[in-house]
């Protein structure tokens, strides 16, 4: 049983980690700052459920989903359950993994993934359908393992893993629309070695 | 062949560190002698790299005294 009087301590320093999350999800400061002061003020009240020496950032996460998806969301009209269209594996590889052989540098498509601005690559996951967005922002940006994230979402492991797959493909194409349209790259036939 | 194709559609839970000590030493042993597959491994690692790292935020700093007021008071309204 977790003592309250050392929740700041403990708790502050993953504000960061959850304010990201949390725009990800409400895309909107103002909501966001919302959710993060809800989720803290819920988590301190229910302090006393967490078990000591199991995973804190994990519980947070949880109570902050479960916070946007029946406080926040409830306001929206509809729940976001658009589908996905079928994207090739290796989507952005295969159009700007070949340019590593054409410019003859090693660091050619480190350097053009260098290049997306940090609002595009924002903007791309915020493009994603809620269900899929939550999975690659969990695994991706926060690094939780397929159980933690399936234990937040509180949806089967094997969910967890089309959630990501095809989130993460999705993401790949509108990473690959921003560098079309900024230029960064000429789009390439499909010659990757794979 | 079949390594190759192993090896790609073990990608993510590669990446993701969700394969079993076996699987992982196996598809390690593997892109270090094939070219063509360890590429678009390094090519996902850095754009999951580059994701996560473009992804931050810097939270306000009324958010966190107004976070800090909010536990404050409410500390005072719950017995220990």
């Amino acid at each position: 049983m977790a003592d309250r009087a050392t929740f700041a301590d403990q708790t502050m320093g993953l504000m960061p980690s959850l304010y990201a999350a949390a725009l990800r999800m409400t895309r909107n400061p103002a909501d966001a700052e919302d959710l993060v002061q809800e989720t803290y003020l819920r988590a301190y009240r229910g302090f006393d459920g967490f078990e000591e020496g199991t995973n804190l950032k994990a519980w947070l996460y949880r109570i902050l989903t479960n916070t946007y998806i029946n406080s926040y969301r409830a306001k929206k009209r509809r729940p976001d359950e658009t589908e996905l269209d079928e994207v090739e594996d290796l989507y952005l590889y295969r159009r700007i993994g070949g340019l590593e052989a054409a410019m003859a540098g090693r660091s050619a498509e480190e350097e053009l993934l260098e290049r997306f601005t940090d609002a595009e690559v924002k903007e791309a996951l915020e493009s994603l359908p809620e269900n899929f967005r939550m999975a690659v922002l969990l695994a991706d940006v926060e690094g939780f393992a397929y159980k933690e994230i399936a234990e937040i979402l509180d949806i089967p492991i094997g969910t967890v893993m089309s959630r990501l797959h095809r989130g993460r493909k999705a993401l790949q194409k509108r990473l690959y629309e921003f560098a079309v349209e900024r230029n960064l790259t000429a789009p390439v036939p499909n010659d990757a070695h794979v | 062949m079949s390594d190759c194709q192993d090896a790609l559609h073990e990608l993510y839970g590669f990446l993701d560190g969700e394969l079993t000590d076996e699987r992982r030493g196996a598809i390690r042993r593997h892109l270090d002698d094939c070219q063509p597959c360890a590429e678009p491994y390094d090519f996902e690692a850095e754009l999951r790299a580059v994701v996560r790292r473009k992804c931050q935020e810097q939270v306000p700093e009324a958010l966190i005294a107004k976070i800090r007021t909010a536990l404050e008071s409410e500390a005072t309204n719950i017995p220990d």
